[in-house]
């Protein structure tokens, strides 16, 4: 689905990644872990095309990025849900238009869409925030919103960028439980992460890989979970 | 042409979605559509003024190629005599086509704008006009002039190009004038449209972002801010064509004085053209937007 090949990214001349290598396969579920600033969400953008490598390649979906024009990346990006630790939403619109954004921008807002996302936002929990503007949520509501919207046009992969760093440990719980229930559907998932106490939770609900970004290039760390 | 009908049914069609995922911006929509009511009210006036500049050039230049006058000042007792030979030498004169001598009427008529109607010519050692017509070949003016030297002393030639050739390349700038104004405006209306949707697209660089990460393509985005600057822009260029057609109704009609001021209203089918002007503003405003937001969304690529 998503192959990095000795990939590496330099913001100007600081290497930040170097020859990383990656293949995401279909129903895996990987942890990305490391220090802060180690490059986890560098890696993340460039798994979704937000960041060209300035070395290797990287193949979305069996198209290589390089050849990739900016139409191409967006219709990629569709089949890819990603969580964002800072939960970006347009503050302007109620919370539900919000998570039917990517139906909207596809074009697939239909009577069926909207099922769906009644359904998914009770999956969630926000049903009775239907109408609420992005700023009147609290962290955990906004993290949940944010798993909504990457959900709503049912992608092959997910990319969870932090998802649990700004709610309490009650909340990530539900949240990993949301990421595992997913996996279980047959969705890839990737969650960075420097929660450890996160990572030792997932244990006991799913097989998962644990990656660690350090020295600026991509190790197994340790015993898979 | 299928493809520009498409974007033309795209504009104007009505997609909530499109429209809502931009915030709005009261301050940038309110002066933008001022700004185009402003300058299709000027463009009204420019049009007026260039296309009375070009038929004022059009009926000079007519009357120019074609007319010329004799004028005969000789003592009462001799002004019939000299009138009759002057006529007799334009009859034998190749090129011109018919000549005639004004009749008293006719010369009051010219002279009551400056001395009222009530003005006696008989009384007043006016001279006599001769109205002459060229033919298409036209006539050689310097034979004539020495012919009428000899036959007719009172006698002198007008051809009207002294003072009618200036006025007539006056017009003709004036009327230059005016396009290039509809040009400069129309170039002002595209650039204010391009610094509107500059500051509209940097102003919300993190809505762009948020649409990039959930899949929207770089032509959903850009229509989202050309949709909503061309259709701004047609609304303020039809009010302001519509008070311009107003102003202009308002002006005096060519009263047949053959003055420039009381002939700027359009004639006939003139009235259509200020018509295409929100159209033609909604063209400008949609290429602006377009090559703003296709500049803007590339350098954040």
């Amino acid at each position: 689905m998503i192959e990095l090949e000795n990939v590496a990214y330099s913001y100007g001349s600081d290497a930040l990644l170097t020859d990383m290598s990656l293949q995401l396969a279909p129903g895996a579920f990987h942890f990305l872990t490391g220090p802060s600033g180690a490059g986890k969400t560098t890696f993340l953008k460039l798994c979704y095309g937000a960041l060209r490598p300035t070395e290797g390649r990287i193949r979305l979906f069996d198209q290589d990025l390089a050849q990739m024009g900016r139409d191409d990346v967006a219709f990629a990006r569709r089949r890819i849900g990603v969580v964002h630790q800072d939960c970006q939403f347009l503050d302007h619109l109620p919370l539900a238009e919000n998570i039917a954004l990517p139906l909207t921008v596809s074009g697939q807002a239909s009577p069926e869409q909207v099922d769906n996302l009644n359904e998914l936002m009770s999956w969630v929990g926000l049903t009775d925030k239907y109408d609420a503007l992005p700023p009147e949520l609290s962290g955990g509501e906004r993290q949940r919103a944010a798993l909504a919207r990457a959900l709503i046009l049912s992608p092959d992969v997910i990319l969870a960028d932090e998802p649990t760093g700004n709610v309490d440990w009650e909340m990530s719980q539900r949240l990993l439980r949301l990421l595992v229930e997913l996996n279980k559907m047959g969705k890839t998932v990737m969650i960075a992460t420097h929660d450890l106490m996160l990572i030792r939770a997932a244990k006991s609900l799913v097989s998962a890989r644990n990656l660690r970004i350090a020295n600026r290039t991509l190790q197994a760390a340790g015993v898979d979970l | 042409m299928r493809a520009l009908l498409d974007k033309l049914r795209g504009l104007t069609s009505p997609d909530s979605g499109a429209d809502r995922v931009v915030p709005p911006t009261g301050f940038t929509a309110r002066l933008t559509v001022f700004t185009s009511a402003a300058m299709a009210f000027l463009t009204i006036f420019a049009l007026a003024l260039s296309l009375a500049s070009g038929r004022l050039a059009t009926s000079w230049g007519d009357e120019l190629a074609r007319e010329s006058t004799i004028r005969i000042s000789a003592p009462a007792g001799q002004m019939a005599a000299q009138t009759a030979a002057a006529l007799r030498v334009l009859e034998q004169t190749p090129g011109v086509a018919s000549a005639r001598a004004l009749t008293p009427e006719e010369q009051q008529a010219l002279l009551e704008p400056w001395f009222g109607p009530d003005l006696p010519v008989q009384t007043l050692p006016i001279p006599q006009l001769i109205s002459v017509i060229e033919s298409d070949e036209g006539y050689d003016s310097e034979g004539l002039r020495l012919r009428l030297s000899a036959e007719v002393p009172g006698a002198v030639l007008d051809e009207h190009t002294r003072w009618r050739r200036p006025l007539m390349v006056a017009a003709g700038r004036l009327r230059l004038l005016g396009w290039v104004s509809i040009l400069l405006i129309g170039a002002a209306t595209g650039a204010m449209v391009t610094l509107a949707a500059n500051s509209a697209l940097a102003a919300n660089r993190q809505v762009i972002t948020v649409l990039r990460l959930v899949g929207a393509t770089d032509g959903y985005i850009a229509g989202a801010f050309v949709r909503r600057f061309t259709l701004r822009t047609l609304l303020g260029a039809g009010v302001g064509t519509l008070v311009g057609l107003l102003a202009v109704l308002l002006m005096p009609g060519d009263s047949g004085a053959g003055g420039f001021l009381t002939g700027l209203r359009f004639e006939g089918w003139h009235w259509l053209l200020p018509l295409l002007v929100p159209p033609l503003a909604a063209v400008v405003a949609y290429l602006a937007t377009q090559m703003a937001a296709r500049r803007v969304l590339g350098g954040l690529a």
